[in-house]
């Protein structure tokens, strides 16, 4: 059997029809095509597929696409300004070589994201315990953390 | 995964009547724990019946001495709650402990506590805080509540409302973080309730337990010293590829003591 879907995914409106067993995740890559949001694990450890759900950080692999229903996504094809400018993560991530492969970037950029909204002014330590379900396989963390922490402080003084 | 078809529940009523009319059903909650059990393949529901859209099953209240938390209320929101951080700090911090923050946005207390995984938290909050899980049936006492591995005293078709955690003078919880999942490797709970203490004990066993002997030696003395030398009994313990149940057994008896230590600090 098949289900009639509809969500916002950044900012339009998407329907689709889908198995109930199909995946957000897959949802998103496959239906929409969208394959920012990656799949490291599929075991929900990983955190390559972390989405927002109504602003808040989630695990898209962990989802089923029917759980979404009627919300707002946020996927990282969504986070830059409409003329192409960096989202303040994006940028920070940048320059503090947050990266390697990138096969984690979206996820971590899309927790740390999250991680500025909950936790403004987050410290080291708590980034990095704020980083427990995000995996990185190349860089260490250390260039994540310190983006995070500088976009964190960015987007509060912008808010100011 | 296999498939199967797929229900919003309008209100528990229309919960408790699909749990009746299909064939194999299972409730779904934040489905941190059910979408990886069908995507292995352990489990073949028939039919899920999703509780997300039951506006009555979400939020916290302070209810005289009781903190209730509605089954659909996740580890997130019972972690950032003001209410339960000034009522039962260390509730707020065993929600907070739970997985990661992805986890802790879609897991909830009802999920958590009805499939009483012995590595779970919640279940050593529910039995150290004496708290009381409600069904759309009945009252279950924690007492009751945890029966096995994976196992509790709900009957088939019943549905966890809320769980009424009983306020107390001073509770600490702590736990061996597995490292990769976050799940306890041994958790304990200590409450004290004027001249009655609880410690209760998540990861070890099949389920949760209590420790009466620690209990009895607290309510005495209540004191680091009282349970530094009260050894558990490896024997009905849990051992697997993480670690011994003989390691377990002396995790009980250090983290005990710490939650003694910190609560007398
Ligand atoms: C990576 C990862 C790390 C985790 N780490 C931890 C951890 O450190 N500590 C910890 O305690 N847990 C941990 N969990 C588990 C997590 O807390 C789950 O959220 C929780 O165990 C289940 O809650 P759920 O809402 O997701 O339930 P679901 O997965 O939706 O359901 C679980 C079971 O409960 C049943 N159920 C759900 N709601 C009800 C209800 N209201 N009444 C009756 N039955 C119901 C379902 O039918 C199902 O059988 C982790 C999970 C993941 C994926
Ligand atoms: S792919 Fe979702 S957590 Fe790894
Ligand atoms: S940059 Fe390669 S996995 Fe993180």
């Amino acid at each position: 059997m098949e289900y009639n879907v509809q969500m916002t995914v950044n900012g339009k409106a998407v329907s689709g029809k889908v198995e109930a067993r199909t995946l957000l995740v897959q949802f998103i890559r496959e239906h929409l095509r969208l394959t920012g949001t990656h799949v490291g694990c599929d075991t929900t450890q990983c955190g390559c597929c972390v989405i927002h759900v109504d602003g808040v950080a989630m695990k898209s692999c962990t989802m089923l696409a029917l759980q979404a229903d009627g919300k707002s996504i946020l996927t990282i094809e969504g986070l830059a300004a409409a003329d192409g400018a960096l989202h303040p993560m994006q940028q920070a991530f940048r320059d503090h070589h947050g990266l390697q492969c990138g096969f984690c970037t979206p996820g971590m950029v899309m927790m740390g994201v999250d991680i500025a909204r909950r936790l403004p002014g987050a410290d080291e330590k708590t980034v990095r315990h704020q980083l427990e379900g995000n995996i990185c396989r190349c860089t260490g963390y250390q260039g994540i953390v310190e983006a995070i922490m500088d976009a964190s402080a960015k987007m509060h003084a912008a808010k100011a | 995964m296999h498939n199967f078809n797929y229900h919003h529940a309008a209100d528990i009523a229309d919960a408790a009547l699909k749990l009746k009319v299909t064939v194999e059903p299972k409730l779904l909650a934040g489905g941190m724990t059910l979408l990886p059990t069908l995507k292995n393949r352990l489990a073949q529901p028939s039919d899920l019946i999703d509780l997300a859209k039951i506006d009555g099953l979400k939020g916290i209240s302070v209810e005289g001495k009781e903190v209730v938390v509605k089954a659909m209320t996740t580890h997130a929101v019972v972690a950032a709650s003001t209410d339960v951080r000034k009522a039962i700090p260390a509730l707020a911090d065993l929600a907070d402990g739970i997985g990661d923050p992805a986890v802790r946005h879609r897991g909830t207390i009802g999920g958590s506590v009805a499939n009483s995984d012995p590595a779970a938290d919640y279940p050593a909050g529910v039995l150290g805080l004496d708290a009381v899980v409600e069904t759309n049936e009945r009252k279950i006492n924690a007492d009751d509540f945890f029966t096995g591995l994976f196992e509790t005293a709900l009957k088939p078709g019943e549905i966890i409302t809320a769980v009424r955690f009983k306020i107390p003078d001073r509770a600490h919880y702590m736990k061996f973080r597995h490292p990769a999942s976050g799940y306890a490797v041994v958790g304990v709970m200590v409450a004290q309730y004027g001249a009655k203490v609880r410690v209760a004990v998540t990861g070890a066993g099949p389920n949760a337990f209590r420790v009466r002997a620690m209990e009895d030696a607290l309510e005495k003395s209540f004191a680091p010293a009282s349970v530094a030398n009260i050894k558990i009994p490896a024997g009905d313990l849990l051992g697997d590829i993480h670690c011994s149940a003989e390691y377990r057994a002396h995790l009980v008896n250090v983290y005990a003591r710490r939650c003694v230590e910190a609560l007398v600090k």
